[in-house]
Parts: C-alpha cells; structure tokens; sequence
C-alpha cells in the first residue's frame, strides 16, 4: 500500500474516533462543558493535560530545532518540561481547592475586583488568540502537505473537526478526544524513533541508543555528530552557542509561561479533588515526557543521517525524498561551484543546501527508508497535536467570553442555558476567526507563536502565586503587576520581532536577553510592582485572607 | 479546625516545596546551564554528563520531583486530618 493510501486510511480512522467520541461525550451544563462535570480521572487527565500541551510545535518543529541548535536546544526541553514542577506544586492544586472554573475566577475572586478579572480576561483571550492560529496554520499545513490538499480546504477539515467536538462536547468533549490524540500522537513520535533507534545503534530504546555506538562502527553516536559538524565546518553538536544568561532567561521564560497558561491550568478543574490534581500533574509530566526525552534522541538521529545522506553525494543520485521536500520549498539545493555534488556545510558562502527545521520530524522516516505505514503515521500524529492544542485554547477563549465577560461582569443575570449557549457561540466565532488567520497567516503570527509563554509568565504565573502564598496581596499590587509585566513584556517583543526586527541582535538586547527570555524579566517585574504597591495600599479585607486560608488546606472544596 | 495545626500543615508544605524546588533549580539551571561546561568533561558511555542533565536527565528529576512531592503531601495530609480530628475531640471532652 502506498503513503499515500496509509496516510488517508490513519487520517480518516483517527477522525472517525475524535467524532465518535464527542458524539458520546456531549455537554449537558455549564459544569460539564467548562470542566468536564470535574470526575475526570487523574490518569485521563493526565493524558488530555499532555496533549493539550503538546502542540504542532512540539510535534513537529521541536525535534528539528534542537537537531539545528544541538545543546542550546535544551532551553526547549528543559523550559517545556521544567514549568510542571512549578504547576504540580505552586498551582495545581489550590486552584483545584478554590473549586471554580476558569483562571479569571480565581483572579477576580482572590483580587475582589471586577478590574482584575477583566485584565486576567484579557490577558487569557491575547494569549490563547496568539497560540490557537499558530496551531489551525499548522494543521493546514500538515493537511496540504501530506494529503495534497491546499492549505485552505486543509484548514477548513481542521476547522470542521474541532468545531464539532468543541461545540457539542466543551471541556468534556475536549477532555475525552485529548486522551485519544495523545495515544495517537505518542503512538506517532514513538514508532519512528525506535526504528531509527534500531537501525543506527541497534538499541530498542531510542533514549539508551542515544548514548550508544553506532553499528557502522564509527564510535558513539554523540561523538559522531561532534565529528561530522566539526568537518564540515558547522558548530560542535554537544557544545553551546548561545550566551549562557540568554539560555538561562529563555529557560526560566518557558518555564514559567507553562505554569501560567490558561489552556493548561484550566485542566486541573476537570479532576473531582485536589489528591487528584497533585496525581494528574504526576502523570502529565511522565506522559509529556515520554516525547520530550525522546525529541532530543531523533533529533541527533535525523541530523547524522541527513548529514551522512547528503554531504558530498551526486545531486542527481538524490532518492524520491528528496525531489519531494524540494518541491515543498523545505530543502532546496544551489550548485555553486557547478561539480553537480551536494556541499553541505557550515561556511554560507560555500553551503549549497538549505534544510527547514520542520522537515526532520516529518522526512526523517523516508530519510531513515522506513516502512510506509511508519512514514503516514506521522501525518496522523501531527494532526493530534495540532487539533488537540487547538481545541483547549478555544475553550480558554470561549470561557472567557460566556463566563467571566458575561456571566461574571455584564450579565449575571443569565441563566444557565444561556450561558451554555453563548459559550457554544463564542467558541463558534472563535473557530472562524482562527480559521481564517490559519489560511491567511499574517507573517508574524508563527514568530509570536512563542511568545505567547512570555505574556504567560510576565502576566498570570506572578499574580496565581502570590495569590496563593502572600495572603496580604491586594488588588492594588496584583493588578499593576500583571499590567506592568503584561506591557514590558508585550512591547519589548513587538520592538524587536515587529518593529525593528533588524535590531534584534545580542547586542541591542537588554542585558543580552533575546525577546524569547524576556519573560523572565516581565515576572521579575511583575513581583517588583506587585510587592511595592502593595506595601503602600491597605491590606485586602478579611473574608478574601480567609479564602486563602482556605485554599492552602486539604479538604473538601 | 485548629489553627494550630493548619499552621504547622502549611509550615511543612512550604518547607517540602522548598527543598524540592532548590533540587529543581540545582538541577536544571545550575547543572544543566551554568555549569554544563564544566561537568561535560565527565564522560559516561557516550554521553557528556553536563550534556546528558541538559537533554534527559533533567527531565528525569522533574518526574522524580513531582512523585516525591505527590507522596509526601499525601502523608502530610494524611497526619493534618489526624490532627485535625484530634484537635476536635480535644475540645469536645473540654467542653464536657
């Protein structure tokens, strides 16, 4: 059977499930469609919580940025995985204990204050904006890539699907179809990786063949890299390149936008007590990673193997992949010096092959010549991960509308139909304005994709920690906080990456920072404004220190 | 509910929290960034070790992290209600 055949018959297999499901699984409340009806079990959320999390970019454009960056690609791995340490035990759980539905909840709430649930509204709706249309932009291309669709009926498919389980479903429709698209997506990442694993090291675990000999016999794997990079003039794959504060700050960044992302926490408010949300960050963080250790093992696979596949070999002598992701724009060849061999290597002024980061996941299995059901696996995967990302963030962007703008600000007085129903239409409009900037994607939204971790970490991570463990908050301090790390943070990015994006060199940065670690700096402000206003405006009143009180304690909600 | 031993049930929580963030931290930023150079020329197998922290073995302790922290709050919970439902009694049998 072809790709091509594989592809369509694994597509259409794991649509039927994700329809299947959020037939089944239909929203009857507000309490069903914002969080699941909150009896989600740990291990189930555990496994929604990682594909939520896991978008198209951590499928897809991870493993081939690190494969690029080598060690300065930890600030990835370490950034995406490290933040659950800090939700497991700064967030989850007092959020599960304050018992509400959404993070303005909590905010409003915590801050008594209309103002600071409306800046908490806003910051959700920029935030997760930013991050579904990256998300509907790579499931179109997934779809017209591999299905040989254009672009825009493939974003209309992907709109189509989460539409339908979104609207019926909500958060219980979500929750249960996450759990199958991370079967599928690890399913995906996995098979590839222990086949190549198999191939080039002879080890069945991706992670230990990482450290192993290869079986051609030219050393370890590492060493290998190390080796062929340093022939061909590119940097030392083991070594960094980056200034070691900027990898800090781009680590720290990460790490604290994914504490602070609304799509994320919102999980925790599916699981029925606060045993269970500890539990299910537990299982979050193994099941994410799973790929997360893995990524790094392809990566150095895939990059030994295109460097062996292409360096110095007769451009006409090229196999099928090849020709394929040349015509895609994703490899493109130059013969400078006209001898009709391929010189890949480090000097720009000699190097005659471009390679985009996104085709080492995607080609590595035709690269490797791995079977073709291996090679149309990876289609499927990557629609999970972009469906199942986008399908939490709109349900941000849809409780954020019906529940805290309406219900909790202009509206109180709706009933729960209602409110039910108007949740069921922002996440309709929603779903058509992420489909359209899917299909017509302003240049800078995959840029900004990424930041979407700053305003998270500059924003929301300060003011649900200090929340939490600085029961003399106020409202005063929390709001100028979020405010003032909101917009340092926003406008050092839109200097640099919108504005004047030729200015963004190491040496214009503030303190060498990249936009990427600006976050980090954003927090720091963020507590800085939060601690000094504070201090010169009264404390907040009693029932609200008593409500914190509460939080902190196990028990029932 | 006596206040006194939700006092010392938070007093623990944030002590645990803590110590496991300083291994968070020491692992991940100290290890895995600052000093990565130095501890890449401690070899294992094929691995640098400063290298293999950044790319796996950080991810590992923050497994190991959140399931030490999920058993310890179970038991700290566990002892708080203990407490809590002695404190109780206590105050019944004054009472009478």
């Amino acid at each position: 059977m072809s790709v091509q055949m594989w592809t369509y018959l694994f597509v259409f297999l794991s649509f039927g499930l994700y329809i299947g499901i959020a037939i089944w699984s239909r929203a009857g409340s507000t309490k069903e469609f914002y969080v699941a009806g909150g009896g989600v079990h740990p291990v189930a959320n555990g496994m929604a919580t990682a594909a939520d999390w896991m978008s198209a970019a951590s499928f897809i454009s991870m493993t081939g940025l690190i494969s690029f960056l080598g060690r300065d690609g930890t600030f990835y791995l370490m950034g995406w995985t490290g933040g659950y340490v800090l939700l497991a035990m700064l967030l989850a759980p007092y959020l599960r204990k304050f018992g509400k539905f959404t993070v303005p909840d909590f905010i409003g709430d915590r801050y008594y204050s209309q103002t600071a649930r409306l800046v908490a509204v806003f910051c959700a709706i920029v935030i997760s904006f930013i991050y579904v249309c990256g998300q509907m932009q790579g499931a179109g291309i997934v779809f017209s890539r591999f299905l040989e669709v254009d672009v825009t009926t493939g974003v209309i498919i992907g709109m189509a699907i989460v539409f339908f389980y979104a609207v019926l479903g909500g958060m219980k429709g979500i929750t249960y179809t996450q759990v199958a698209q991370y079967c599928v997506l690890i399913f995906a990442f996995m098979v590839p990786a222990i086949f190549i694993s198999m191939m080039m090291t002879g080890q069945v675990i991706p992670q230990i063949g990482f450290g192993s000999e290869l079986v051609d016999g030219s050393g370890y794997l590492l060493d290998r890299l190390d080796g062929l990079s340093q022939e061909l003039g590119f940097a030392t794959y083991t070594e960094g390149q980056r200034s070691t504060q900027d990898v800090f700050f781009i680590t720290a960044a990460l790490m604290f936008g994914t504490a602070g992302l609304p799509h994320v926490i919102i999980r925790f408010f599916t699981v029925p007590n606060v045993r269970d949300a500890r539990r299910s960050a537990g299982y979050a963080m193994i099941f994410i990673a799973i790929l997360y250790t893995t990524a790094p093992t392809v990566a150095a696979f895939a990059r030994t193997n295109l460097i062996n596949s292409v360096s110095n070999a007769e451009y006409s002598a090229m196999p099928d992949w090849f020709r394929k992701w040349e015509t895609t724009n994703l490899i493109s060849f130059d013969d400078k010096n006209n001898d009709g061999k391929i010189q890949y290597v480090g000097d720009a002024e000699q190097n005659e092959l471009t390679v985009s980061a996104d085709i080492m996941v995607m080609a590595n299995p035709e690269i490797a010549g791995l079977p073709n059901w291996v090679i149309a696996l990876v289609t499927a995967g990557a629609l999970a991960a972009a469906l199942s990302t986008a399908a939490g963030l709109l349900l941000v962007i849809s409780t954020s509308v019906a529940h805290d703008m309406l219900k909790r600000t202009f509206m109180p007085s709706i009933t729960e139909k209602q409110e039910l129903l108007s949740a069921r239409i922002s996440i309709f409009i929603a779903v058509l304005i992420a489909g359209y900037v899917g299909m017509n994607p302003p240049a800078y939204v995959a840029q900004v994709v990424a930041f979407a971790f700053g305003l998270a970490a500059a924003s929301f991570f300060p003011a649900i920690v200090l929340g939490i463990f600085q029961k003399k908050m106020n409202k005063q301090g929390a709001i100028s906080g979020m405010a003032a790390g909101f917009i340092f943070t926003a406008s050092y990015i839109i200097y640099f990456k919108l504005i004047n994006p030729a200015a963004s060199t190491a040496d214009n940065w503030l303190f060498g920072i990249s936009p990427e670690g600006i976050g980090t700096l954003g927090t720091i402000i963020n507590v800085a404004f939060a601690y000094t206003i504070a201090s010169f405006t009264p404390d907040p009143p009693d029932d609200v220190q008593e409500l914190v009180e509460n939080i902190r304690l196990p028990g029932e909600a | 509910m006596s206040s006194s031993s939700a006092h010392s049930y938070w007093k623990s929580n944030i002590k645990l929290v803590l110590s496991l963030l300083s291994v968070w931290f020491l692992i991940s930023f100290v290890c895995g960034i600052l000093f990565v150079d130095v501890l890449d020329n401690i070899r294992f197998g094929g691995f640098k070790l400063g290298f293999w922290i950044a790319q796996q073995g950080s991810i590992l302790t923050f497994i190991a992290l959140i399931l030490i922290y999920i058993r310890a709050m179970d038991k700290l919970d566990s002892q708080y209600k203990q407490a809590a439902s002695d404190d109780v009694q206590n105050t019944e049998e004054e009472a009478k």
